[in-house]
């Protein structure tokens, strides 16, 4: 795929992956908390620091709560600010992604996404993540390792562009801890890509006091979430950008989206994540079987490509929408998205199935058996 | 207003008047000899001094939440010592964390603990009124026995708060910080003289401070001095340091008057001062004497 002299080629697992990304940034501060399957990112990036090849300082607090807090602290007061987390501690650090955003903080986060309690269960599925969608972080899903580690260093240039802060997802054990190989850049490429972070403002600033989260009242409140929402907007332009000019240096090409045999597929599954790679074999096989199959896998969640998606899917006659994760009580998530997308586009038949909870296998058989419309339940289980 | 009180926090918040966090706030900072970096938690002095678009803060300052202000002051250290490697950043700068009550004795308190232990250089200055008064006076495990809030509020079967206040002080202590001390808004020299001291540590170090409410406490807005003062005369809020695990008391009253001298100032107190509850109010004195008793006797070792 690549034609860059300088790329090596490894073998890493999703986590692993992520913590090389994380030691080519280095970033300023990186507060930690263990929790499966994220941990082994954190430990990883640990050995590097204790090994002296990155300056970062590390703060070991005492749950994912402080982590985000410290973290807001740090990139406050003009960090380079790194993080990792999955499942109840996404989930506990809820309260302080909000503040994260509000500030328009330009954290970066890595999730080793995975399903919530209770029952308690450490295996991958979208439940965390989900919950966050509407928290003002962007959100970009990962396949598999080489995704997490060209995504790692993508996301940290784009939270600095725009001031907002990244989530960089994977999920749980299907990708951090399968191994997989990946092309490498050097770490000269990475820094100049990164560059240096110079923030308008910083806590350290003592000449230039600045307050930080004031209290905002009727008369200011909805004008900053507005703003916020503005600034949201423009992160799938700049996220193009990046992209782009990560290809030049990687040869590899991210987007919004990635359209696997869907141009002139009559049948388009959608889905996020590492069972794109399954679904890519399904859709093979299927296409050997002259049924007209394809996909699309969702990179950037948040924004969520609308107006993108509906023209992609404009010849489509069925979309199956996959999602890894619930809305109890409404559709799920990613369903929400495509049917809002398609609105009073065209009268594709869109289903809706949810597959994968808490680390539950999908198999390529399955994803044949409904593409041809053999498989139509709600539950994929 | 003497002006050089006010650099630091400007005049113009909006804190009631006859709050005593505003002269609290001023005179620790004005014991800093290096610039200073605040986070405060969420509460009455982080509403009553930011109110967008203005701040009453003339040094760096940030609100996060509730229960984090020592986690977030964690992230800022540690951001200025990577600074600082970097050689970006060569000045000594003192971080300071502002929480009351509420946000450090009850919500806050997990994040206290793991900052304290993690050994980050800053000062934590509790001001403790004694309750949830930025949410109008609910009870938290800083409120004294007897006292009636909205939470415990007075009545056939209710003589106010039943359980004693959390000893915070043996807790930051047990964490082996090398200062750790508790003071008054009404005795100055005291609470320089300590704000100095744990200014001066390279470390964490720790400050409860007697913080009387206008509003929940119910008295009149002139008083909060005077009934600072009687909380320490009556050995309700003895002053005591804990240096490098040393007890040290800093003033003993001779006489001490008696608690009810201090309670019958306040509303929150009133029922105590009824027939029926003459044996609460003599459970007061009884816990103030053993409290002080035990200070005391820590002392000492």
């Amino acid at each position: 795929m690549s034609n860059s002299k300088n790329n090596n080629k490894l073998a890493l697992t999703g986590g692993y992956a992520a913590a090389y990304a994380l030691r080519q940034i280095e970033p300023d501060v990186m507060p930690i908390y263990p929790i499966t399957p994220q941990t082994p990112i954190i430990e990883t990036y640990a050995k590097f620091v204790a090994d002296g090849e990155v300056e970062t300082e590390m703060i070991e607090v005492e749950s994912e709560h402080s982590a985000m807090s410290a973290a807001v602290g740090a990139s406050a007061a003009g960090a380079r600010t790194v993080t990792a987390t999955s499942s109840q501690g996404l989930a506990y650090m809820h309260e302080v992604l909000y503040i994260a955003s509000g500030m328009r903080l330009p954290i970066l986060m890595v999730v080793a996404a995975r399903a919530l309690s209770a029952p308690i269960n450490i295996h991958g599925d979208h439940s965390d993540v989900m919950g966050s969608r509407d928290s003002g972080w962007v959100q970009i899903f990962c396949e598999n390792p080489q995704e997490v580690y060209d995504k790692t260093i993508i996301g940290m240039r784009l939270a600095e562009k725009i001031k907002l802060p990244v989530m960089i997802i994977m999920d749980g054990f299907n990708t951090s801890h399968s191994v997989e190989n990946l092309e490498i850049l050097d770490a000269k490429t990475v820094k100049k890509f990164i560059g240096e972070y110079n923030p308008e403002h910083s806590l350290l600033d003592i000449e230039n006091p600045v307050t930080y989260g004031p209290l905002a009242l009727q008369d200011s409140y909805f004008e900053f979430k507005i703003d916020q929402e503005e600034a949201m907007g423009k992160a799938s332009g700049e996220y193009m950008k990046i992209t782009k000019e990560y290809e030049k240096i990687s040869g590899r090409k991210y987007s919004l989206f990635e359209e696997y045999q869907s141009e002139d597929a009559e049948k388009v599954l959608v889905l996020i994540g590492s069972a794109a790679g399954t679904a890519k074999d399904a859709i093979d096989d299927l296409r050997k079987k002259s049924e007209n199959a394809g996909l699309i896998k969702i990179e950037l969640f948040r924004p969520f490509p609308f107006l993108e998606i509906a023209g992609a899917l404009k010849n489509a006659k069925e979309i199956m929408v996959m999602d890894r994760a619930q809305s109890i009580g409404s559709y799920p998530p990613l369903f929400s998205e495509i049917s809002v997308s398609l609105r009073n586009v065209h009268e594709a038949r869109i289903s809706s199935m949810v597959y994968g909870l808490g680390g539950r296998d999908v198999f390529k058989k399955q994803i044949e058996r409904i593409l041809e419309g053999k498989f139509k339940e709600k539950y994929l289980t | 207003m003497n002006k050089d009180l006010a650099k630091k926090l400007a005049p113009g918040h909006s804190a009631c008047a006859g709050c005593a966090f505003p002269s609290i706030v001023r005179t620790i900072l004005g014991e800093a000899t290096t610039p200073v970096v605040i986070s405060n938690a969420t509460g009455c002095l982080e509403v009553t001094s930011t109110i967008y678009p203005y701040t009453a803060w003339n040094v760096p300052y940030i609100h996060s939440a509730f229960e984090n202000a020592a986690a977030t002051i964690s992230g800022v250290e540690r951001a200025y010592l990577a600074a600082r490697k970097k050689g970006k950043i060569k000045k000594k700068i003192k971080f300071v964390v502002f929480g009351g009550d509420g946000g450090t004795y009850d919500i806050g308190l997990q994040a206290l603990s793991g900052a304290l232990e993690r050994g980050h250089n800053f000062l934590y200055i509790v001001y403790d009124n004694g309750g949830y008064m930025n949410t109008g006076n609910q009870r938290s495990s800083a409120t004294p026995y007897g006292a009636g809030t909205e939470t415990t509020p007075i009545g056939e079967e209710s003589s106010g708060k039943v359980e004693l206040r959390k000893n915070l002080m043996g807790i930051v202590a047990a964490h082996n910080i090398s200062y750790v001390a508790q003071a008054n808004i009404a005795n100055m020299a005291d609470l320089k003289m300590k704000a100095k001291k744990a200014l001066a540590v390279d470390g964490p170090s720790f400050l409860t401070v007697f913080s009387p409410c206008t509003n929940n406490w119910k008295f009149p807005t002139s008083q909060y001095v005077a009934i600072a003062k009687l909380a320490t005369e009556t050995n309700f809020w003895p002053l005591y340091e804990i240096e490098n695990g040393k007890y040290k008391l800093n003033w003993e009253p001779k006489m001490p008057k008696p608690v009810a001298d201090f309670l019958k100032t306040q509303g929150r107190f009133k029922h105590l001062f009824s027939e029926k509850n003459k044996p609460v109010l003599a459970q007061v004195q009884k816990i103030v004497n053993e409290e002080f008793a035990r200070i005391a006797g820590l002392c000492e070792i």
